[in-house]
Formats: C-alpha cells, sequence, structure tokens
C-alpha cells in the first residue's frame, strides 16, 4: 500500500501549482494554440471550472465502470486461483475437466462494490487451451471472440439508432496470458497464440505457478522469456509512462515483466495475522510477500494504476485498428479515386445504391426464371395429359369391345337357353303322349322313390330315324317303342318288416339267453331248444 | 418546424447489461483508484466548452460573457461609439484557453449580433440552427472517418443561452418561435436580460409567466425534465426549474463598495453588485451550495426587499437582487459535464439518425452521391458537393451487415 500512499501525495502535490505540464508540453500546447487561433485567457476571478474532473468522476460513477479480462493458459495453470486472488473473492469452484475435443471460451459477468465505485467485471476463461494432441486450432477461437467482441461494438457504433452510453462494453480489456514455469523458454503454441493476440488485445505475460522455480532461474527464465518475445515481434503491453505521476512506477514495473505470481485464496497464520498462502512441507509461500512471488506488482499495475489506460489503449488503439480493417476490407475509403476525401456517407450510400441495383437484378432474373420453369412445367403436365387422354380413350375402346363380345356370348347363351326350352317342351309332350300310350310316365331316377317295387325300367328307344339326321339329342325324342319294369325287393316295405322282424327276434333271443345265464349259471336247455 | 427531428429520448447513463450476481470482496483491491486515473487523464487532456449567446442587441450579452469568465472574453460595444447594427445576423466565434488550479478548459463563444434587430425578423433563427447543425455535421464527418484522429475536436454547441428583453409582460412571439425550435436541437437557457430594469415583484411575475408560456408551448429548456435520471437530480433540477428563467446582471467594471471591490454597476441611487472579484473560495458540494443560496435567497426576500431603488448598496452577491452565481453555477460548476452529456447522447445522436435517414431518402440516379445540404441551414453546409463513385464490385457480399 505504501507506494500507493506515496502516489497520492504525489498526485496531491502537483493540484496547487498552475502550470502542470512539464515545459516541452506547454511549448507544444502552446504553438497548437498559435496554429489555431487560440488565445490564452488569464482571469481576474475565480470562475469555478476546476471541479470539471469532479463532475466527470461523478458521472463516471454514476454510470459504473466496466473491465474485462482474458485469461489464456493450459487447463490447471491457475487461472481461475489467481483472478479469485486479485480481487478478494470466491468467484468459481468447480476445476475444469482436460478432456474438451476444442477450445471454448467462457464468459461470467460480476459486479463488485467497493467504496462508490461500481465495477462490472467480466473474466473470460479459456478451457481445454493446450489440451488437445493437435493443437494447430487452439488459438483461433480465443482470437473469433476478441474479434466478435469488436464486431459487436461496431454493429452498435454503426447502427442509426445506436445508444452508446448504454452500451455493455464486452470488449477484452487485457489478456493474461499465463506461461507454465518450465524454465526453459517459450512453447511454441504460447509464442505463437501471443504472435496472434499482441495486435488486438493488450498482452500481459505472467509466468504461473511460480512458486515451482527458484529465484536464480526466475531471473534467468524472465530474462530469456522477453528476448524471445522481442525477437520474434510479440508487443506485449507496456505501462504508460508519459504521465509523470506514474511513469516512475510504471517504468520499473516495465522491468520486472513478465510477473510471476503465485495465486491462493487459502489463508495461513504467519507471524500474528492471516495472509493468504499456500503451505509446502519445506515452507510456507506468500501471495502477497513481495519477496515471494510478483502478485502484489501484478495487482497494483492491472487495477489500481493503469485500469483506466488498459481500457482506452483498447478503445482507442485496438478497436481502432480493428474497425479500420474491417472498413477497409468491405471497401470504404478515406480518399476518393481523384483523391478528394471522401466520406464514409458517401461511400455507403453507393454501395448501397449498388447492392440495390443488384438485387433487383437478381429479382428479375429470379423472375424470369421462375416463368420459365411454369412453362416448362405446364408443358410437361400438358404432354403428360394427352397421353392420360389416348390411354383412356384405348382403354374406352377396349373396353367397348369387350362388352360387345360379351353381348354377343349373352345373345348366344340365351338362344341356347330357348332352344333347350323348346326342347324340353317338346319332349314332355312327347313323354306324355307315351305315357298315355303305355300306361306308364316316363321316369327317372328320381321318380323311383315314389314308385315303391320297381327297382329300375328299360326303354327302347327307335332312332333309326334320327340317325339320318344326327345327334344324340335327338335321339332322346325318339319314340319309344317297348317299356320293362324291373321289381325291387330289395325295397320292397313288406321285405324291410320281415327283416327287422327278424332282426329283433334274434336280439331278443340273445338278450334272453344271457339273461338266464347270468340268474341260473348254466345254458338253460329251454332257450337254446326255442332256437 | 422540423419534422424530421424527433423528440430527444430520455437518457439514462445507467448501462442496461446482463444480470450479474453481485459479489462480496474479502478485503480491499484497490478498485477506486480508477477514479484517480480517470482524474489524471481527463486533467491531461483538458476539457472543451462551446457556449452560445443569443439575444437581441444591447441586451448585455458579451458583458454577460465576460463576467461568467472573469476575463476579457469579448469585446463589447461601448455605448455612444455610433456601431451599426449589422443587417444580417452574424455568428462570430472565439475561442479561449482559461485555466485554473491545472484544469485547462478550452472555451468557445459564439455570438449573434443582428438577431432580431431587423424589421422583419422571420426566419432569423435559419443562420443559427444552421451553424449549430454544422458543428454537428463536423463531428459527424470526423467520426465516420476509416482513420479517425483519436480524440475528435468537439465544437458543438453545448449550452445556448438565450436573452429574454425585460418587458415585464411575457414572452414575444419572435421569442416563443425561436425558443420551440431550438430546445430540440441545443440545450437552451433562458435568461432575462437587465434585471436590473425590474423590481423584485416584477421579476417574480415575469417569470412565472414566462414559465407558464414555456409549458403552454411545449418548450423544455435545460434541464429536461425527461433526463432526470435519479431521486437527487430531480430534486436539483426541480429547484433549478423552477428558478428558471434567472434573471440575471451583467457587470465588468470594479467599484470599491465598503471596502470590497466588487464588480457591479453604478448608478444615480445606488451600486447594483454583481461577483465578488478576488481571492477563490474553496468551494464545497455545489448541491449544497444551491440549497444553501436558494434557502438564503428566499429569506432575504421575504425580508421586505431591502434598498430597491433606495440610496443603499444593492447586495447582489448574495443572491437577493441578481441571480448572475446562480447561472454561473448550472452552467459551471454543476451542470457542465451534463450539458455536454446531453448534447453528445441526445441532440448529436438525434441529428445523426436524421442525416443518416435523410440520406436513403435521396432519389437514386446513376452518380448520384450528392448529399443535400442538413436542414435548415441554407448556405452554412459544409464542404463542396461530392460526386465520387465507389466502383468495387467485391465487397456487395458483406452489405448485410448495415
Amino acid at each position: 500500500m505504501t507506494s500507493e500512499v506515496a502516489r497520492h501525495l504525489l498526485f496531491q502535490s502537483h493540484m496547487p501549482t498552475k502550470t502542470t505540464c512539464p515545459s516541452s508540453q506547454v511549448s507544444d500546447d502552446e504553438q497548437k494554440q498559435k496554429r489555431e487561433n487560440i488565445r490564452s485567457l488569464t482571469m481576474s476571478g475565480h470562475v469555478g471550472f476546476e471541479s470539471l474532473p469532479d463532475q466527470l468522476v461523478n458521472r463516471s460513477i454514476q454510470q459504473g465502470f466496466c473491465f474485462n479480462i482474458l485469461c489464456v493458459g493450459e487447463t490447471g495453470i491457475g487461472k481461475s486461483t489467481l483472478i479469485d486472488t486479485l480481487f478478494n473473492t470466491n468467484f468459481e469452484d468447480h476445476e475444469s475437466s482436460h478432456f474438451y475435443p476444442h477450445v471454448r471460451l467462457k464468459a461470467q459477468t460480476y459486479e463488485l462494490h467497493e467504496s462508490n465505485v461500481r465495477l462490472k467485471l467480466t473474466i473470460v476463461n479459456t478451457v481445454g487451451f493446450g489440451d488437445q494432441i493437435n493443437k494447430e486450432e487452439s488459438y483461433q477461437p480465443v482470437v473469433d471472440y476478441i474479434d466478435a467482441q469488436f464486431e459487436a461494438y461496431l454493429q452498435e457504433e454503426l447502427k442509426i439508432k445506436r445508444s452508446l452510453f448504454n452500451y455493455h462494453d464486452s470488449r477484452i480489456h487485457v489478456c493474461l496470458y499465463f506461461i507454465s514455469p518450465t524454465g526453459h523458454s517459450l512453447k511454441t503454441l504460447d509464442l505463437l497464440t501471443m504472435k496472434t493476440l499482441d495486435s488486438k488485445v493488450n498482452i500481459i505475460p505472467v509466468i504461473a505457478k511460480a512458486d515451482t522455480i527458484s529465484k536464480a532461474e526466475l531471473q534467468k527464465f524472465k530474462i530469456k522469456l522477453m528476448s524471445e518475445l522481442v525477437s520474434n515481434g510479440v508487443q506485449i503491453y507496456q505501462f504508460p509512462t508519459d504521465d509523470e505521476t506514474i511513469a516512475k512506477i510504471n517504468a520499473s514495473m516495465n522491468g520486472h515483466l513478465p510477473f510471476a505470481v503465485v495465486g491462493s485464496m487459502d489463508e495461513l497464520k504467519v507471524g500474528n495475522k492471516m495472509v493468504k498462502a499456500r503451505q509446502y512441507p519445506w515452507g510456507v509461500v506468500q501471495v502477497e510477500n513481495e519477496n515471494h512471488c510478483d502478485f502484489v506488482k501484478l495487482r497494483e499495475m492491472l487495477i489500481c494504476t493503469n485500469m483506466e489506460d488498459l481500457r482506452e489503449q483498447t478503445h482507442t488503439r485496438h478497436y481502432e485498428l480493428y474497425r479500420r480493417c474491417k472498413l477497409e476490407e468491405m471497401g470504404f475509403t478515406d480518399v476518393g479515386p481523384e483523391n478528394k476525401p471522401l466520406s464514409l456517407q458517401e461511400t455507403y450510400e453507393a454501395k448501397r445504391h449498388e447492392f440495390y441495383g443488384e438485387r433487383q437484378r437478381k429479382e428479375e432474373e429470379m423472375k424470369q426464371m421462375f416463368v420459365q420453369r411454369v412453362k416448362e412445367k405446364e408443358a410437361i403436365l400438358k404432354e403428360a395429359e394427352r397421353e392420360l387422354q389416348a390411354k383412356f380413350e384405348h382403354l374406352k375402346r377396349v373396353h367397348q369391345e369387350e362388352r360387345m363380345k360379351l353381348e354377343e356370348k349373352r345373345r348366344l347363351l340365351e338362344e341356347e337357353i330357348i332352344a333347350f326350352s323348346k326342347k324340353k317342351a317338346t319332349s314332355e309332350i312327347y313323354q306324355n303322349q307315351c305315357y298315355m300310350a303305355s300306361g306308364s310316365n316316363l321316369k327317372k331316377d328320381k321318380d323311383r322313390k315314389k314308385d315303391p317295387g320297381y327297382r329300375f325300367e328299360l326303354l327302347c328307344f327307335d332312332v333309326r330315324a334320327c340317325e339320318i339326321n344326327g345327334g344324340r339329342k335327338d335321339a332322346e325324342e325318339a319314340p319309344i317303342l317297348c317299356k320293362t319294369k324291373v321289381p325291387d325287393h330289395r325295397r320292397s316295405s313288406q321285405a324291410k318288416v320281415i327283416k327287422m322282424l327278424k332282426v329283433c327276434s334274434d336280439f331278443l333271443a340273445v338278450f334272453i339267453f344271457c339273461i338266464t345265464y347270468s340268474i341260473s349259471g348254466k345254458w338253460p336247455q329251454m332257450a337254446l331248444k326255442c332256437f | 418546424m422540423d419534422p424530421l427531428r424527433q423528440s430527444p429520448s430520455p437518457c439514462s447513463s445507467r448501462p442496461s447489461s446482463p444480470k450479474t450476481p453481485p459479489c462480496e470482496m474479502l478485503g480491499y483491491v484497490g478498485i477506486e483508484a480508477v477514479l484517480d486515473q480517470l482524474k489524471i487523464k481527463a486533467m491531461k487532456m483538458g476539457f472543451e466548452f462551446n457556449i452560445m449567446v443569443v439575444g437581441q442587441s444591447g441586451l448585455g450579452k458579451s458583458t454577460m460573457l465576460n463576467t461568467l469568465f472573469k476575463s476579457k472574453v469579448w469585446k463589447c460595444t461601448p455605448p455612444g461609439l455610433a456601431m451599426p447594427t449589422p443587417q444580417t445576423l452574424q455568428l462570430n466565434s472565439v475561442t479561449h484557453v482559461i485555466e485554473e488550479k491545472g484544469v485547462k478548459l478550452k472555451l468557445t463563444v459564439t455570438d449573434t449580433p443582428g438577431f432580431g434587430d431587423q424589421i422583419n425578423n422571420d426566419k432569423c433563427w435559419n443562420p443559427i440552427l444552421g451553424y449549430i447543425n454544422e458543428q454537428y455535421e463536423r463531428y459527424l464527418q470526423e467520426e465516420i472517418l476509416i482513420t479517425r484522429q483519436r480524440h475528435i475536436p468537439d465544437t458543438r454547441v453545448h449550452c445556448c443561452v438565450y436573452f429574454v428583453p425585460p418587458t415585464g409582460h411575457c414572452l414575444r412571439p419572435l421569442d416563443i418561435e425561436f425558443l420551440q425550435r431550438l430546445c430540440r436541437t441545443v440545450n437552451v437557457v433562458p435568461v432575462i436580460a437587465r434585471a436590473d430594469s425590474l423590481t423584485l415583484e416584477e421579476r417574480e411575475a415575469f417569470r412565472r409567466r414566462i414559465q407558464h408560456n414555456l409549458r403552454t408551448h411545449c418548450i423544455e429548456v435545460y434541464p429536461q425534465k425527461c433526463f432526470d435520471e435519479d431521486i437527487n437530480d430531480r430534486i436539483l433540477n426541480s429547484k433549478i426549474r423552477d428558478r428558471i428563467p434567472f434573471a440575471v446582471v451583467g457587470a465588468d467594471q470594479q467599484h470599491l463598495v465598503n471596502g470590497r471591490c466588487v464588480l457591479g454597476r453604478k448608478t444615480k441611487w445606488g451600486i447594483v453588485e454583481g461577483p465578488r472579484v478576488g481571492k477563490p473560495t474553496t468551494r464545497k458540494q455545489t448541491d449544497l451550495e444551491i440549497k444553501s443560496l436558494l434557502a438564503a435567497r428566499r429569506t432575504q426576500g421575504k425580508a421586505g426587499g431591502q434598498g430597491q431603488r433606495s440610496g443603499s448598496c444593492l447586495a447582489v452577491e448574495n443572491m437577493a437582487h441578481c441571480e448572475f452565481p446562480l447561472l454561473r453555477d448550472l452552467l459551471i460548476r454543476s451542470h457542465l459535464q451534463d450539458l455536454k452529456d446531453i448534447t453528445h447522447n441526445v441532440h448529436y445522436e438525434n441529428y445523426r439518425v436524421c442525416r443518416l435517414n435523410e440520406s436513403h431518402v435521396l432519389p437514386h440516379g446513376p452518380c448520384w452521391v450528392n448529399l443535400a445540404p442538413t436542414p435548415p441551414g441554407p448556405s452554412v453546409a459544409p464542404g463542396p458537393s461530392k460526386v465520387c463513385r465507389q466502383t468495387r464490385e467485391d465487397s456487395d457480399d458483406n452489405e448485410d451487415d448495415y
């Protein structure tokens, strides 16, 4: 805390003096003023606009502050713990797994209060970074996420009806890159990721789990890391040294980058107070002890001294760069074809016009195509209709023919029936005639039952005439010469009765025999005599 | 009336963001140091303020400005010199940089000599509206550049002080017309000029009548009721609204009264004191100040008006006779940032919406990119007509972003 108090004193000491800027700045301002024909006035009394910064601060307090941190690092390297320790809160309590197939980003927003300051803090964590076997696609989701936040802001800014003062700024203000404490050098993945991210976000590299490196190794490691970063052209965030109140502190901190941090929320009793520390069998690592790790420096730099600068850098440098690239990609320029200044608005209108023209053309095309298709379809359908019609005609004809054939058959059949019934009639007549002649009817097989005693009868036809005419049919119509009846004994009723009686008497005899045997037990002589 | 301009929508500077769980911090982290960081940055960058004064000639506009900023912001026309009244309305701007206790303020003052001086004053507000719109246009053009500056210079008019002549009756038709048009474009603070020609009762009655007129014609002057954010704002602003329009007296000559050096107006019957000159006193919270000042004013008013038009010295400093301190406090000490915010968030956004929407209404032609000048400024529109056409065909696919 001493550094902060010192800074406060430094700040206070500048208040009463009239000129706060160093001499070089004064001359710059004067030159600028001369260029713009601005006069410098001295006032003869107290006007009172020194309260302007306070007014500004009051407004900011009312609005609240917004800060977004992105933590990039392998799983288990201590990102969540460090954030918890930084903000002295327990944000989240579950560990993530090592088995995610892709890198995802998880964002969570919290609201912190301290005295009258409301801070909306968003922590974005990479989940599954460095866990995959093939790490080629590891850093792309991170880049995409950062770009997406910029894009959202750009969209809001380019809207016609916008509300920027209401907008929840989700652009990443700082990226804490966690380097694993191997002691040797940067990993390839780290280098690649940082190189991609350095133009999009303020990167502050930190060495995680710094309690695993000894002091001597740490020094060498830091030097190695910085030289690697510089030689590969990675631009990490440098704390600003232009404002003399914080220039000295920032400059010295710049020399300590990357910070070697240890995070812990567990408290241990050291001396006579509770401190955050990690307990090992061989000792205790205190988080807030500057000799043990650089945690205090990180917190100081990140939150107490440079939070506003980080936000400003994000907005004025990274976001503007993104915006410029995006708009140029879309085809907007500031300078038109004859080097006349061209405004975004005009370019936009020109493009809009083009776009509408294009759209109209496409609509026409589509209409044409549609009409064409409709015509084709219509032709096809007509064709099909014709075919169907032909088929129908054909079927109808076939049907008609068959019907005629059937009609023909029916007619023939009817004629046959008529002929047959005629024959029947004539034969009946003949039969009647014959019966009248011989005294008996013409009998068919059926009539045999009605006439008991006669099994069958013989008829003799004279077919001499028929053979000349031809046909068996005529034979039945031939005149009858003679008739003979054969008696049927089997069927005579008298015979039946006699038979029945005989059977009954047999049964009766047997029955009596059996009874007498059962009663007397010996063959009855009398019964036998009966038989 | 401008049919395209919508009424300002209420702006809330509270950000609407996703529901966030409040977290309890177990100890001091140091987040509040961000306020100091803000202050340092703001002081380094400096502030800008643009004020415009509108009123007929002879109402004391320039004097008022000089009094407000306690320096020779503007050269006043000394009485007696035969200065020709301008034939048409002119707009003169002057920029100064003033510094106080490390805070740099770039002040731009715009005066409007010739306003309402002609016989036929029809449409005399057009040049003024044109000027205001031109500033918005300039800012808009800067904002939509591809490579834009880190800090866009802000020349938009933050506040327009309208001087009402002390007739004692009510607002004149010219005043009403002007205020109706202007209140939708810029923050307007009406003041009763040359208030020393009215007695206290006349002043009060005049003020009430003016307030009634403003309400009847739906003129929303600053501080607008719809922009009050919370209960504190509302209380403070309603107090201010009660006193609008302020009755002010401008004075830039120093006189010795009772051993003190004061800015005042010496007349045959006494001295109307302006604000005190000399050592700056420390200032506390300004809303408490206004409350106390208002309380003081009320009690003194009730005490039966000491020395109105009598031989004794009118003590303006304690606000019984001149509400100049209220105006100064409103403009500078308490509401300057608010004025700028409302200009930026509401008036500028309204202008931007109109401007961007308008272009769609323009008729299309083969090479049409001639953006019409902004309404209703006649010849104050910026820049020549630009008839360039962008001939890239490969970027139509990305148009759906808009």
